[in-house]
């Protein structure tokens, strides 16, 4: 009984994750002989993936964004998610939440595209800036790793307001008045009641966080303006212009790799149940 | 009597119309998903036709590899890339005599590209030019004949680079006083220092939406790589925007079509092949809302407005034909040399 339960998870994981990955790290040690793909086993991809500078340089263009990117949202959506759970009165807490979750209802296309309309020289931020008298020349940001941040974060300081609020809305007000019957002051209770009692989902939100920005493509390929390459513009330019499906398939198992690492450096903390 | 009329008019656009199967699947570029360009044909032939895009022909051949023979009918790929295709068995043989190529431009019967082994397997459609656009209000239109302005210092930050490393690579060739057709392994490490030259006097590297975006909104003020293509669909909303081609000349793109070997619609698809390259068809391709260019066939002009001509530089054509060069044919350590190259320029 148990099994026939979840027979149909593990066919569609089997069919759709299991095998699928299997055939891409067969594939990722194959090789290519002019534009023929010649099965077999080799490394090279592999080898190319941490020698090749602009492969690594992607990898480590890739990291630095998705740190910063986690780091500042962190930064953003925990205060907010707090007031919403906190200061908003209950029946408002609902409205406060769908406000947050409004981007989300927008294209991640047409949004991408938007930003670069609102960061562009004569996008709004510059015009603004420029009428407020606070800078003499438009700022550059659009077209660089300025504006893939500014772009990622507006997405997921939305994904951490929420998971960071579900997280705190479960805890007792109690915890907290018994901390300052005890002297805490209000930061000694955030330091020592709130922060570490609302952990779990700060690091489930980070690690989601985490996950979605690194293999993102669009955003930095639209807002980036191509001044520098991430991991996934590498694997696409690999499928789309070069049809060099195994080292496409190499750097995808990299970037599974890392993803990997950064689940078993956040695991103690993880709780995916609390999402 | 009132319902026989009815079936009778059935009947009789039944046997008008050949019969022919419900859906036309095609491998397009993005021209072809305009449906002032599809509808004529759907209601001529009562068929619905399936267009799916694709960027670069790795990817177009990577899709048909990936599909059933039957899966697709009709495809669009680079001019250039045509052999390439045939090599892999890709095209089945198009009817010569049955394409109207003897009222096609001369230059664009292209039949070295085409043809293979004395079969026709692709008829060219479309034609443009990959030089440089610019905003005619903010960059000297005089520097935009010489090619060595680009590099000179005076518009550092204000150039775009289109993300198509066979055009831009050409185009730096041409520069260099190199003809596209001599780029091979050995001449390609001279292309290099002026290529991150040129990339870093450029803000950006983009496709072509985020490059009309860009020179739209004034984030870039010069597009290299750019032409009619670029600025025609921008051309009614800031008639500021042109293009032209520099003293050391441009580089000619073209685009053909084919039928999908292993088709089970052999027939229709060649129907379709033949409206596009049609006069009425020519016309629509040509101003696409997607991005416009040339039509291959000449008589198209019969078809289209005097301010459309004027866009696409109808009467300027022979001179262009003469100042550009097609796109370099590279063979498979060539072609994988330059984007190595240009994967390296984008992450300098």
């Amino acid at each position: 009984m148990g099994w026939g339960l979840v027979a149909p998870a593990l066919i569609w994981t089997g069919a759709f994750f299991v095998l699928p990955f299997a055939a891409m790290v067969v594939l990722s040690f194959a090789h290519m002989e002019g534009r023929t793909v010649v099965q077999g086993f080799d490394v090279g991809n592999y080898v190319r993936a941490f020698t090749d500078w602009t492969m690594v340089k992607a990898l480590v263009n890739s990291l630095e964004i998705t740190a910063i990117v986690t780091v500042v949202s962190l930064v953003l959506a925990y205060p907010l998610a707090a007031i919403i759970a906190f200061r908003v009165p209950a029946r408002w807490q609902r409205l406060a939440l769908l406000m947050a979750v409004l981007p989300f209802w927008t294209s991640y296309v047409v949004r991408s595209y938007s930003w670069l309309l609102v960061l562009g020289q004569n996008g709004v931020v510059n015009k603004a800036l420029l009428g407020l008298g606070l800078i003499a020349e438009p700022l550059e940001i659009a077209s660089t790793r300025t504006a893939t941040v500014i772009g990622f974060v507006h997405f997921f300081v939305m994904l951490l307001t929420l998971t960071i609020y579900a997280n705190l809305i479960q805890l007792s007000p109690n915890y907290m008045r018994a901390a300052q019957d005890l002297g805490a002051g209000r930061w000694q209770t955030f330091r020592h009641v709130v922060l570490p009692l609302t952990l779990p989902g700060v690091v489930t939100g980070a690690f989601l966080t985490f996950v979605l920005c690194i293999g993102d493509y669009i955003t930095p390929q639209i807002l980036g303006g191509n001044t520098e390459l991430t991991l996934p513009q590498l694997i696409m330019l690999q499928l789309g212009r070069s049809g060099n499906f195994p080292l496409a398939s190499a750097l995808s198992v990299v970037l599974m790799g890392v993803v990997t690492v950064a689940y078993f450096l956040s695991s103690k903390w993880l709780r995916l149940d609390r999402v | 009597m009132a319902r026989i009329a009815p079936l009778t008019a059935v009947g009789l656009l039944a046997l008008s119309t050949p019969s022919f199967a419900q859906e036309l699947n095609a491998l397009v570029w993005c021209d072809h998903t305009d449906p002032a360009l599809v509808a004529p044909f759907e209601e001529k032939f009562g068929v619905k036709v399936n267009v799916k895009e694709y960027e670069g022909t790795a990817a177009g051949l990577a899709i048909l590899d990936q599909s059933q023979p039957g899966d697709w009918d009709v495809m669009v790929i680079d001019a250039v890339d045509v052999g390439r295709a045939v090599e892999a068995g890709k095209l089945a043989e198009l009817p010569a005599d049955q394409l109207p190529t003897a009222d096609f431009f001369p230059e664009l019967v292209m039949e070295a590209n085409n043809r293979v082994g004395g079969k026709t397997y692709a008829v060219t459609e479309k034609f443009g030019y990959n030089t440089i656009s610019y905003d005619k209000t903010k960059v000297d239109p005089a520097d935009m004949q010489d090619m060595a302005a680009l590099t000179s210092g005076k518009y550092d930050g204000r150039i775009g680079i289109y993300d198509y490393y066979l055009p831009v690579l050409g185009i730096v060739a041409l520069g260099q006083g190199m003809n596209t057709a001599d780029i091979n392994a050995e001449s390609l490490p001279k292309l290099k220092e002026p290529l991150m030259k040129l990339r870093a006097a450029s803000k950006q590297v983009s496709d072509v939406v985020s490059s009309q975006t860009a020179l739209a909104t004034g984030e870039v003020d010069i597009v290299v790589g750019g032409g009619e293509w670029l600025t025609a669909v921008l051309g009614a909303d800031n008639p500021n925007l042109d293009w032209t081609i520099p003293k050391q000349g441009g580089l000619r793109w073209a685009q053909s079509i084919g039928v999908v070997a292993g088709t089970t619609q052999p027939d229709l698809a060649l129907e379709f092949v033949k409206y596009i390259v049609s006069p009425e068809g020519q016309a629509r391709l040509a101003t696409a809302s997607c991005y416009w260019g040339m039509p291959a066939n000449a008589k198209a002009g019969d078809a289209l407005t005097a301010e459309q001509k004027a866009v696409l530089r109808w009467d300027e054509q022979p001179e262009f034909l003469k100042r550009a060069q097609l796109y370099p044919i590279p063979d498979a350590a060539t072609d994988t040399a330059m984007q190595d190259l240009w994967t390296e320029m984008l992450n300098q």
